[in-house]
């Protein structure tokens, strides 16, 4: 009698047990939690790099204290998770990471077979070779048979094909994960070419080249691909990817309006025009239809600033003037949808 | 014992008590697996329908679509026009290149370190020592990337711009190239011939073998083997014509082409692998040999035979029994750490279903196939050294 009762309860625990693993709503989660859980990359100088403290800095790493300033008002709610280019799906898909801000590139399959939502283009780049100065290539289509480093998991690899396949030339792939081995065997002589983001380039001949030899690398003028960059939610959670798209178009219409991280305050009170009064927050509305307090985007802009700001911290010093990156207004790719 | 265990008989028969050990074992069974398929289900279940809740994409169709990327190196052909699949069996000829050679040198190195281990030159006996620690103890991976930074070091070897050929054979930072022969059919008559003297010798050693045991007299096996396999592939090869002609590298723009290459990441995860795992094996056949009695060395002695007879006819058959098993975890491990050449990008099979993985955003299908592969080969490897290992033990009452 004993046994059939154990029996009996075990097989009923079992059967409870058989409901599905809910995933609630990612915002109850990260309020619950007291932080955002930020995916970024292993150290790319202008994006995400780690410094010696273990601060992190970076385009990417910005517009996740944004964030984190926009749900809780506070910037350093974040941890960040460094992540190779192999396991950044995997950790957003299964909820290690809620956002995953890592230059990632928008494109059909990962909007859609990898179940993922990209919020908006934080960053308009295209893809380059860079090369050493002695080998005297002056554009790509001199690459035939050249040995090449690329990253695997990337879109760059299936550009690359499809560049030398388009062109009629073959080339040796030289595919290694870790970012910090691939620069190391690009700066041996392993390979030719380097090819990832222009951006990508730029930062690591700037950051990672042997000590005074950043001139003898030059980046060859032909861009061969659209790669529009920006952070990724995923499927599923309506209400975390309008937040996190909204937070980004609230800095770049900020700078629309000349609103800076000094000037945020005193615009909230002082100024006349009605647009900028309900952006940050002064004439509520907003903050209640996102879900988050109306002080949502002013707490963003004071945090890091707005785009033109984070663009001017993290990525000019890399030698790469704002281009496309620029507002609309100023021939510019960056257009945010009203704010209202 | 046997009252217990006797089913009870008569009236008591057909009374189904669960104070019966056979009913309360049956009963325990059912309740365990009944547990172990409600657990698979309950995972299988919620990995599905969180799949569908994502909406990412579920099944194996994608095996069938082009892939889009290339693959530094491939045994067959492949372009980035090919399919995933396709992508998948590269990947998964490198694994086995690198792990059946690996495991054919690190036999070789282990056994002769191991017996060298035993040796009664002190110098000899205490380096071996020296080898086996030091090598154990060092992480594998750290092993492979130390190979890989030496071999693709510019101060250790030169850029294929600045390479000169030692005999033919180009060493640079960016591989080996070396000539092959070119197709003519001389060469494969004389690779047919090969294979023929290599039979032969097996079968030439049977019958010596036979011969001894019947009247005693020994044939000189090894000097006519070596005779065989030398002269058989030289007849071939002279009856087609004797060709030289030769595919040889040479560099043209940025690489060598023509010929063949060994390519520095391979080269690495073999001397890494080779190495740390010959450590283990030499401790194993170290042990081996002296888990047989001294007694059978000294009797060998006392024979008159000469110590190295001893130790191929009396010490190993018996050593072997020992030796098989751990050898064969040392082998499956060895297969296993061979998906560390992702760190050095050496295309082996669990770098290409990460990047197939990556593409396609099926981790759950691309990891069961991972596992199903290294399932395969695992078990494949145990069996046939089962196999072997029934086979030369020795029949004892």
């Amino acid at each position: 009698m004993k046994l059939f009762k154990t029996a009996a309860v075990t097989a009923l625990a079992l059967g409870a047990m058989v409901g599905t693993a809910e995933a609630g709503p990612t915002l109850d989660a990260i309020k619950q939690r007291g932080q955002i859980i930020c995916g970024v990359n292993t150290g790319l100088g202008g994006f995400s790099l780690p410094d010696s403290a273990g601060k992190w800095t970076g385009l990417d790493v910005d517009f996740c204290k944004a964030i984190a300033a926009a749900v809780f008002g506070d910037a350093e709610k974040v941890k960040y998770v460094p992540l190779t280019a192999q396991q950044r799906f995997t950790a957003l898909q299964t909820g290690e990471v809620d956002i995953l801000s890592r230059n990632t590139t928008w494109t059909l399959a990962r909007d859609t077979q990898l179940g993922l939502n990209f919020t908006a283009v934080t960053f308009y780049d295209g893809q380059g070779f860079m090369v050493p100065k002695k080998l005297g290539v002056k554009s790509a289509k001199e690459l035939n048979g050249a040995t090449v480093c690329v990253q695997p998991g990337t879109t760059t690899e299936l550009n690359l094909a499809d560049y030398f396949r388009a062109n009629n030339m073959t080339f040796k792939p030289v595919v290694i994960e870790a970012l910090q081995e691939v620069n190391a065997a690009f700066f041996s002589g392993r390979c030719d070419v380097y090819t990832t983001d222009a951006s990508g380039l730029a930062s690591i001949r700037k950051n990672d080249a042997p000590k005074g030899e950043s001139d003898n690398f030059v980046i060859l003028p032909e861009i061969i691909s659209k790669e529009p960059l920006g952070p990724a939610v995923r499927h599923g959670d309506d209400q975390w990817f309008d937040i996190v798209k909204w937070t980004i178009f609230a800095l770049v219409e900020a700078e629309e309006y000349g609103i800076t991280k000094a000037n945020a305050d005193q615009m909230a009170k002082d100024s006349k025009n009605p647009a900028i009064l309900r952006l940050l927050g002064t004439t509520a509305g907003n903050g209640k239809a996102i879900g988050l307090e109306e002080t949502w985007a002013i707490n963003a802009v004071k945090a890091v600033g707005n785009y033109g700001e984070i663009y001017e911290r993290n990525i000019v010093p890399l030698g790469l003037p704002r281009g496309v990156n620029n507002l609309w207004s100023k021939g510019g790719l960056m257009y945010a949808p009203p704010v209202r | 014992m046997a009252e217990i265990m006797a089913r009870p008989t008569g009236k008591e028969a057909s009374r189904f008590s669960l104070y019966d050990r056979d009913v309360q074992a049956i009963l325990f069974q059912v309740v365990v697996v009944g547990a172990v398929v409600a657990l698979v289900w309950y995972l299988a279940y919620n990995t599905v329908v969180n799949l569908e809740r994502r909406q990412i994409q579920t099944g194996f169709s994608f095996l069938w679509r082009e892939s889009g990327f290339e693959i530094g190196e491939s045994l067959i052909s492949y372009s980035a026009a090919s399919t995933y699949g396709r992508a998948l069996v590269v990947g998964l000829l490198n694994t086995l290149q690198v792990a059946i050679i690996g495991c054919v040198l690190a036999s070789f190195l282990g056994v002769s370190i191991g017996i060298a281990s035993l040796s009664r030159n002190w110098l000899l006996a205490k380096l071996t020592a020296g080898y086996i620690h030091f090598l154990r103890n060092i992480p594998v991976l750290l092993q492979i990337i130390l190979w890989y930074t030496i071999l693709i070091s510019d101060r250790f070897l030169p850029a294929p711009r600045q390479a000169e050929s030692f005999l033919g054979v180009f060493a640079t930072q960016r591989g080996w190239y070396f000539p092959i022969p070119d197709g003519s059919t001389g060469y494969w008559a004389a690779l047919a011939g090969l294979l023929a003297a290599v039979v032969g010798v097996m079968i030439l050693r049977r019958w010596a073998t036979a011969r001894q045991l019947l009247t005693g007299q020994q044939f000189p096996v090894v000097w006519t083997s070596v005779g065989l396999l030398v002269a058989l592939p030289l007849v071939a090869w002279l009856a087609f014509g004797a060709p030289t002609g030769l595919d040889s590298p040479s560099l043209r723009g940025f690489n060598f082409q023509g010929g063949s290459r060994i390519s520095p990441e391979f080269v690495a995860v073999l001397f890494g692998l080779t190495i740390y795992t010959s450590a283990f094996i030499a401790e194993i056949v170290r042990s081996g040999i002296l888990a047989v009695p001294k007694g059978q060395t000294e009797a060998g002695r006392a024979l008159g035979l000469r110590d190295h007879v001893i130790l191929r006819q009396v010490i190993l058959p018996q050593a072997l029994r020992v030796i098989i098993p751990p050898l064969t975890s040392q082998y499956l491990n060895l297969t296993k750490n061979s998906s560390l050449a992702v760190a050095v990008g050496y295309p082996d099979l669990v770098s290409t279903a990460n990047t197939t993985l990556n593409q396609t955003g099926q981790a759950p299908e691309a990891i069961l196939i991972l596992m199903a592969v290294y399932l395969t080969l695992s078990v494949s490897t145990a069996l046939v050294m089962n196999w072997y290992n029934t086979r030369i033990q020795l029949v004892e009452r």
